[in-house]
């Protein structure tokens, strides 16, 4: 049996992937939750986003965390344009996941056009930085990363469940025809939604190349785990998507400390079927 | 014409099966091996997932699990390496067998739930063969397994052996579509409440055909394993190798049995043609956009989009619209004997949460009668529909039909005991002709009948209710009588002996309403007992022998319509106190 500060640095380890896990599925929860969008491309988006940081970061010197200034809004803008893509097209939810997969194939080919598919990794000051709190070393740019993704997830769900706008959101994810009738534009809405997914898919980018290396086969690595995270906590609800991805993380970290770290998909995998089982209405 | 596509199977297969003969570069046959692997693979998700609708994200999983049956089997335990194939089939249909009978009896897995559930599996076999002596994580070398040489190589063994499962794999394809049995995965696929009630084991059809799927994803994995000599986790258990599968079924074309093939044979063509050389990347990114544009602008593959085109082309040659006229004579069926209990209710209850919306209900249906359910709204009327014909299952009480207790029994056995029912909104096969909706239903109806037979039954049907000119319509070209009119006659095409009807005469002109009240009393001269529920009380009034009131979950009056409709209590329940 590990000793406790092992338990708690791995419990600790837990809570920021966990955080980065949340921060992946925020886009894809809110467009397949409130716009019945699986946008697969989000993975792909968020190493773009990456890449792009890494890129600003290295070579125009900026500070990483100055480059979601430019990330973010460019983003927000192309996932307008993807939205209005979908509209045009009248796409269904099956044909929506198939498009954003050609998608992810271009990106990725895109990335490894223009970077190759070489290892890169973004040095900065954040990456070594570390804190020493009690008996527990904590990662100043993951606990970043845990804040913002923190942030972020609960301040979309406090703006869905209480702005108008947000519950327009909802009321259209609902019955899109009946909120249309009452008024909520249902294309413009959708098109922020869209946007500010993309955006998200940007921050997460960020954590990424803050906290791993980057290469362009790395886009496929995370889908699983962060699709289980959206599920479990169920679509479109952001706080049941940090608290899920926090849960399956801890619990991935936890086995990979008391047993061997191959075994930790097993957990959330499993941990994902059963909640499927039990509760299968999304 | 029913031998042309078998003939011109053999004739191919045959040809393409003499080509190691002529010992052709070694090229030309691991090429033909690739699309003749993919042809198999796309093909075995697209019988789970084209037909029934259930898509699977998960096919890594079932191949994989042929991939280390194989190479477990051959290189621990020295087994010959073909008769290591049909077992690595056998393993994986017995892995998704397993998956789909837990799976399979949750109502709420579907569509993409299915896909999420499927792709965990992927995730824990993975896990488990990584991390146990099957794999253990450095791989598993097959270099050494021996391999028969027909033709002289093993290449040229490997090639055969691809070559048999992918014509295999379309000729499962085909005859399936053409079965009963594919019928029904499409009835599945469109609406898998309505094809229950119709007399679809959706259960059963949905396990058979997860299971064929896998077991020649299994196959194609045991070949894969000898063929590429060395095995590791990451490369067999990977999602891409799901997602390819997935996209070349839908370039091709999902409903068509030789879809997949066709999108199997175009993907597999095109990277060859272009990931050569230098822009192998950007020809990726090449392969990615043609997806989207296809499945933007072919929502149902080349196969759909070529057989639209065909439909065009032929459309003014056979523009002759044939109206059968509508009095047709129908065979008495010889039943119980009138007047008793056909269909019996006792202290039958339902509750959701908190509402009881069957609060023990006591009636009964007497063969050969006109029974009319009324009832305030709310009163309970469609839950005990839902109830009788089986979507629901009731928290008490007892359903008896005919002699049998249908209490707690599947849809489709009920249906096949000869009850039937329509829909208060109608609710058709969106994606089958009309023509077909009434077929499916003669097909798997009291009397089971062959594809022929149903066809022929669903045309007498179809002029029965006034649409004979409508047969080739799909659901959303018809308006809403019509598509009520539709939903009866698919009711009655499984020659029931008792139909339930939610509401037909609702939303009806006058003169609809007449024709529909005429159809009614008809159904009931040749023999067919009639529950229906109206709220047209002059219509209820017109038809019923007798009428039973709900509200609020308990039967209130039952009698003559007119008595009934004098009743204080009725009066009460429907306009409120001061009326009474």
């Amino acid at each position: 049996m590990p000793s406790l500060n092992l338990l708690g640095q791995a419990l600790l380890a837990g809570l920021f992937t966990g955080g980065l896990y949340a921060l992946l599925g925020l886009g894809l929860s809110l467009t397949w939750g409130l716009l019945r969008v699986i946008n697969l491309a989000n993975f792909a988006l968020a190493f773009l986003g990456a890449y792009l940081s890494y890129q600003l970061a290295t070579a125009l010197r900026l500070d990483p965390f100055l480059t979601l200034a430019i990330v973010v809004p460019a983003f927000f803008v192309l996932g307008v344009v993807l939205q209005l893509g979908f509209q045009r097209f009248g796409i269904s939810e099956l044909v929506s996941l198939i498009v954003t997969f050609g998608l992810t194939v271009i990106l990725e080919s895109l990335i490894q056009w223009i970077w190759t598919a070489d290892f890169r990794r973004l040095e900065t000051p954040y990456v070594r930085a570390t804190l020493k709190v009690g008996t527990l070393y904590v990662g100043v740019s993951g606990l970043l990363g845990f804040v913002a993704a923190a942030g972020l997830t609960l301040g979309t769900w406090a703006w869905l469940r209480w702005s108008y706008l947000g519950k327009a959101a909802r009321a259209l994810a609902e019955d899109g025809a009946m909120a249309a009738a009452f008024g909520v534009d249902r294309r413009r809405l959708a098109l922020l939604l869209s946007g500010l997914s993309a955006a998200y898919a940007a921050v997460a980018g960020l954590f990424i190349a803050l906290s791993h290396t980057l290469a362009p086969s790395q886009i496929y690595a995370w889908m699983g785990v962060v699709f289980a995270a959206v599920i479990i906590g169920r679509l479109g609800n952001a706080l049941g998507l940090l608290a899920a991805a926090i849960a399956i993380a801890a619990s991935e970290a936890l086995t990979m400390a008391v047993t061997s770290p191959g075994w930790a998909p097993l957990v959330s995998f499993t941990l994902l079927i059963v909640v499927l089982l039990l509760r299968p209405e999304l | 014409m029913r031998l042309a596509p078998g003939l011109g199977f053999l004739g191919g297969g045959l040809l393409l099966a003499l080509l190691p003969a002529l010992h052709p570069p070694a090229f030309y046959e691991t090429v033909l091996y690739l699309v003749f692997f993919w042809v198999a693979l796309a093909t075995s998700w697209n019988l789970i997932s084209g037909y029934a609708g259930y898509f699977s994200f998960g096919h890594a999983a079932f191949f994989g699990a042929g991939v280390y049956t194989t190479a477990t089997l051959t290189a621990t335990y020295a087994v010959p390496f073909l008769w290591t194939l049909p077992v690595a089939g056998l393993v994986a249909a017995l892995l998704g067998a397993g998956a789909g009978a837990v799976v399979f009896r949750v109502r709420g897995v579907r569509g993409e739930l299915f896909a999420l559930l499927t792709l965990a599996i992927t995730f824990v076999l993975s896990t488990i063969v990584l991390n146990t002596p099957i794999d253990g994580g450095p791989g598993v070398f097959l270099a050494a397994v021996p391999v028969p040489r027909w033709f002289g190589s093993q290449n040229a063994t490997l090639y055969l052996l691809s070559l048999i499962v992918a014509l295999g794999s379309v000729a499962a394809a085909y005859g399936i579509q053409r079965s009963r049995w594919g019928a029904g995965l499409f009835a599945i696929r469109d609406d898998e409440d309505v094809a229950e009630v119709l007399g679809v084991p959706t259960y059963r059809y949905k396990l058979c055909a997860f299971a064929a799927s896998c077991f020649i994803a299994g196959v194609v994995g045991g070949i894969y394993a000898i063929f590429v000599t060395y095995v590791t986790v990451p490369d067999v258990f990977s999602i891409g190798l799901a997602v390819d599968a997935i996209m070349m079924a839908a370039l091709g074309g999902t409903r068509y049995w030789f879809g997949p093939a066709i999108g199997a044979a175009l993907v597999t063509a095109l990277t060859q043609a272009l990931t050569g050389g230098q822009s192998a990347i950007l020809n990726r990114a090449l392969i990615g956009a043609i997806l989207i544009a296809v499945i933007v602008f072919l929502p149902d593959g080349v196969a759909g989009g070529a057989a639209r085109w065909l439909k065009r082309l032929a459309r003014p040659a056979g523009a002759v619209v044939v109206t059968t006229a509508r009095v047709i004579a129908l065979p008495t069926r010889p039943g119980a004997a009138a007047g008793t209990p056909l269909l019996q209710c006792a202290d039958v209850r339902k509750a959701f949460r908190g509402l009881q919306a069957l609060a023990g209900v006591t009636l009964e249906a007497r063969a050969g009668e006109i029974l009319g359910l009324i009832g305030p709204n709310g009163s309970g009327k469609s839950t005990l529909i839902n109830v009788v014909s089986g979507y629901y299952q009731s928290d008490g009480g007892r359903v008896t039909f005919d002699g049998h207790s249908i209490t707690g029994v599947d849809g489709h056995r009920i249906a096949s005991l000869g009850l039937s029912r329509t829909y208060q909104i109608p609710r058709s096969f969106r994606r089958l002709t009309a023509l077909d909706n009434v077929a499916l239903a003669a097909m798997f109806g009291a009397p089971a009948r062959s594809r022929e037979a149903a066809r022929r039954e669903a045309r007498r049907w179809l002029a029965f209710t006034g649409l004979a000119d409508r047969a080739a319509a799909l659901p959303e070209e018809l308006n809403l009588h019509e598509r009520k009119f539709l939903d009866l006659a698919r009711a009655l095409a499984s020659e029931p002996k008792l139909v339930l009807m939610d509401e037909v005469l609702s939303g009806l002109t006058p003169t609809q309403m007449g024709e529909a009240l005429q159809l009614v009393r008809k159904i009931r001269e040749q023999g067919t007992t009639v529950v229906f529920v109206e709220h047209i009380m002059p219509a209820v009034i017109d038809l019923a022998d007798r009428v039973v009131v709900l509200s609020y979950g308990r039967v209130l009056a039952e009698g003559k319509p007119r008595d009934v409709m004098r009743d204080r209590e009725v009066i009460r329940a429907y306009l409120g106190r001061a009326y009474a």
